[in-house]
Parts: C-alpha cells; sequence; structure tokens
C-alpha cells in the first residue's frame, strides 16, 4: 500500500512543497525529483557519509532519512553552501590542500565540516577527526583533509585576533 | 535500496501510539530509523506502518526525579545524551559513551531507545545501562511494566518487548562512585566492551558494591560475578590485585561468540584488558574524589 504525504520544507532557502510517498528516502527526492545530483549514493548504510546533507543545521545520512521526516524543516545540500560560479572558502580550502583526488566523497565532506565549523568554530585535530571520522575518503588518505579543515580552523583564529585593530 | 511501500502515522500521545501500532498488521514505532530503515531497505524487515514516535512531548527528557534517579526518554538522540548537563555532572561516562556510537550523522537522529530495542549485541549503550542496573518502562496496551537492562535482550536481535509496547523511558539510580566504559572495535561497532560502576561507601576508599558487565561477546551483556565478589567490601588500594587473582577464572566463565570481531580466545583476553583499564581509571577517579 502506497500512503502518501504532502510535505513541506525549506531545501537551501527555497521552499518547497510536494506529496511523496511515505517510503521514499531523502536522497531520492533530492536527487531524482529535486534534480539536485552533488548529493552522493555510495554505502547506502550510514558508514560513508557521502550522502551528507544537513537537516536543521546537523549533518544526517540522506540515503538512510525518509523525505516525510524533513516536513516542515530546513535541508541544506551541497548546492546551497557552494555560490553562484564560485567555491566557499571550505570548497576553496579542500582544493588549496588537495583534500580531494576522484571528488566522490567531498560533496559529504564539505557538508560535514560545515557542520563542524558552525558548532566549533576552531576545532583542534582531536576533534576534526572525531567529526569526519564517520566520512569515508579512500584516495586521500586524510592527512590532507585533515590539513584543510585546520588551515579553517586557523584562518579563523587570525581573523579574530585581527579584528580589534581592523575596528 | 528502496523500503516496500508502508503507511506513516504521526499520533501525538503514548497511548495514541500504542493504539495505532496494535489497531492491524505489523505496525512498528519510528523514531531515527537508523537501525530499522538499513533493515527495511534490505528487506529484512517487513512493515505495513511506520509510528513515527517524534511528536509526542516528553520522550526526549532528561532529568534527576526526587527519588534521586537519572531518567532518559527513550527517544533521546545519541548527541542529546552526550551534551547533556545532567549526564555530564552525574555520568560523564555515559555522555563519553553517547559522544563516541557509531558516526556524527547517527548521533544526531539515532535514539538510545531505538539502540536498545533493536537488541543488536554489538552495541554500546546496553553494556554500560546493565552495569548501572537500569530500569526500561515500557507502556503498552494492557498497562505498564518495567524490566531490567539485564533482562531486555531474548536473543540476537530479540528483545522482551512485545510488538505493541513502547519503550518510554530508562531509569537508574544516581552512581555513587566511578562508572567507566571501554571497548574495542574494528568498524563502527564494538568488538568487546566493558562497563563497571562501583558504589563507594561513605569514606570513599571502600567499595560497597560493584557491577561488572562485558558486551558484544554473546547476545546480552554478562556479568563477571566473580570480580563483582571479590571488590565487594574491599579498599579501593586493593582494587588490583584483587582483581588479577580472579581474572583467569572469571574470564572463562563468559559465553563468547567467535564471529568476524575474532576468536573466543582473543576476545576473552580483550575484556580482560579492557576491565583491568576500566579498574585504573576508576581507582584514579575515586583517589581524585
Amino acid at each position: 500500500m502506497t500512503h502518501v504525504l504532502p510535505i513541506s520544507f525549506s531545501l537551501n532557502g527555497q521552499a518547497i512543497a510536494i506529496d511523496v510517498p511515505a517510503h521514499t528516502l531523502l536522497i531520492d527526492l533530492i536527487r531524482d525529483r529535486l534534480g539536485l545530483k552533488g548529493t552522493k549514493r555510495s554505502c547506502d548504510m550510514e558508514v560513508c557519509g557521502a550522502c551528507t546533507v544537513l537537516l536543521d543545521g546537523e549533518p544526517i545520512s540522506s540515503c538512510t532519512t525518509l523525505a516525510v521526516d524533513v516536513d516542515q524543516r530546513e535541508v541544506t545540500t551541497i548546492e546551497g553552501v557552494t555560490p553562484p560560479g564560485g567555491l566557499s572558502r571550505i570548497q576553496k580550502a579542500f582544493v588549496l590542500h588537495g583534500g580531494l583526488q576522484c571528488g566522490f566523497c567531498t560533496p559529504g565532506f564539505i557538508m560535514a565540516v560545515t557542520a563542524l565549523l558552525k558548532a566549533t568554530p576552531h576545532p583542534t585535530d582531536e576533534e576534526i577527526r572525531h567529526y569526519l571520522h564517520g566520512n569515508l575518503c579512500r584516495c586521500t588518505g586524510y592527512a590532507k583533509i585533515v590539513e584543510a579543515v585546520r588551515s579553517l580552523a586557523a584562518e579563523q583564529v587570525s581573523e579574530d585576533a585581527a579584528e580589534p585593530v581592523a575596528r | 535500496m528502496l523500503p516496500s511501500p508502508f503507511a506513516f502515522e504521526r499520533p501525538s500521545t503514548i497511548a495514541g501510539a500504542v493504539r495505532a501500532v496494535g489497531k492491524s498488521g505489523d505496525g512498528m514505532f519510528y523514531s531515527g530509523g537508523t537501525e530499522l530503515l538499513l533493515a527495511l531497505k534490505l528487506r529484512v524487515i517487513h512493515t505495513d506502518r511506520l509510528i513515527d514516535i517524534k511528536g509526542i512531548n516528553g520522550l526526549d527528557r532528561i532529568a534527576l526525579n526526587d527519588a534521586n534517579d537519572i531518567e532518559l526518554g527513550a527517544r533521546c538522540t545519541h548527541n542529546k545524551i552526550a551534551n547533556d548537563p545532567v549526564i555530564r555532572a552525574h555520568v560523564p561516562a555515559l555522555s563519553s559513551l553517547c559522544a563516541n556510537v557509531a558516526n556524527i550523522r547517527i548521533r544526531s537522529v539515532g535514539t538510545i531507545g531505538g539502540n536498545l530495542c533493536f537488541g543488536e549485541p554489538h552495541a554500546d549503550p546496553l553494556t554500560m545501562l546493565a552495569a548501572l542496573d537500569a530500569r526500561l518502562v515500557l507502556i503498552g496496551p494492557s498497562g505498564t511494566r518495567v524490566v531490567h537492562a539485564d533482562d531486555f535482550i531474548r536473543s540476537e536481535l530479540e528483545t522482551v518487548r512485545e510488538p505493541d509496547e513502547l519503550l518510554t523511558v530508562i531509569a537508574f539510580s544516581r552512581p555513587t562512585g566511578p562508572v567507566t566504559y571501554r571497548r574495542f572495535k574494528h568498524g563502527e561497532r564494538p568488538s568487546v566492551n566493558v562497563a563497571m560502576a562501583w558504589s563507594l561507601g561513605p569514606s570513599g576508599r571502600t567499595i560497597r558494591s560493584a557491577r561488572v558487565r562485558v558486551g558484544a561477546l554473546g547476545s546480552r551483556p554478562q556479568p563477571l560475578k566473580a570480580i563483582e565478589d571479590v571488590l565487594q567490601g574491599i579498599s579501593v588500594a586493593e582494587v588490583r590485585p584483587a582483581i588479577e587473582a580472579v581474572l583467569p577464572t572469571a574470564l572463562g566463565e563468559l559465553e563468547v561468540n567467535e564471529d568476524r570481531h575474532g576468536g573466543a580466545e582473543y576476545k576473552r583476553h580483550l575484556a580482560g584488558v579492557l576491565l583491568l583499564r576500566n579498574a585504573d581509571e576508576a581507582i584514579a577517579a575515586a583517589g581524585s574524589a
């Protein structure tokens, strides 16, 4: 029996109202019906992190989340954190430090790092590794990813330190 | 993979949820879905209806009550427990355990109640909750019953909860001594874990009683009776030699499944190492209290 429910949610700041079968997975709604292909499906079992999106700012596995569960909430995908025609500071740091090779895991990492830096603007290496423990990358060996995130933490520290002078 | 179609209901009360799950067919309670959706996607579990309990107020409450019991709402996410000030103050080891369950995405939505009800032997929380002698409150159509954490698992992936009983609250006495937990793991689930809770006498230097549970080796956490017996009534300074004297006997009594996490002797050895490290941590904590 297919049970269809109406849901309304914010996708990257845009209001969406759509009818979905109750068993629809969020990743299929985002990729197939709404056409945002940046979110990747890989392990399909909440282990690899490639499908990470933010739900009210918290990272979740869109492969194992029901679309009906985002009703009345805010979903952010990789498209929502990428400036038009450019790259965000997190994306630039990954490029600068070689934090990606094939790039398949990268959208998930960018989303996880977005949530990490919002919760903890100046993470230690240990905090970075603990938070990103559930995002798998088979190319980089992680060192370059940690380096990229560390550079952002340091960059923010120096910006903070410069603030009183700038004022 | 896509789950088979099901209907979806959002009751706003416990009574409404219990009614909804029991009214026909195979209804199931649903919250974070981190275990249930995986099983539905693999089609090893089938359901006609998911009864979403996220709209029921009060199921995600954490409090220290007047009877000096800590109450955890079953729908609390691992993240919520990890960051809760009451848990951090009174059971920091539980806060730390929840901060390290699986990965950040699971901790965002996965709940303590769901973790327990799934009955996965390779899980973190139940081992500590059994060491804390937690009680699990189940509400069903014929009323409320309380099950001790030790008695909750019937067998692997099967609990004593009836399908129309909702786990609502997990409660345990506020610890009166150090609580310690360690695990060894290859992937995201523990291969072996050991939890120990001491109740200390008024001086803080004597162990009134101790509970030790070893998890992930069989279907449910197992007590190390020989260790508990030898710790009862001794001073904290005597702990290490007392444990070492009975450790081989105690470990020998464990039932151990051999699986991809390792052979029986290997896992027994790991349990001993984790127990001794827990003991060292507890000794240091008792000394600094």
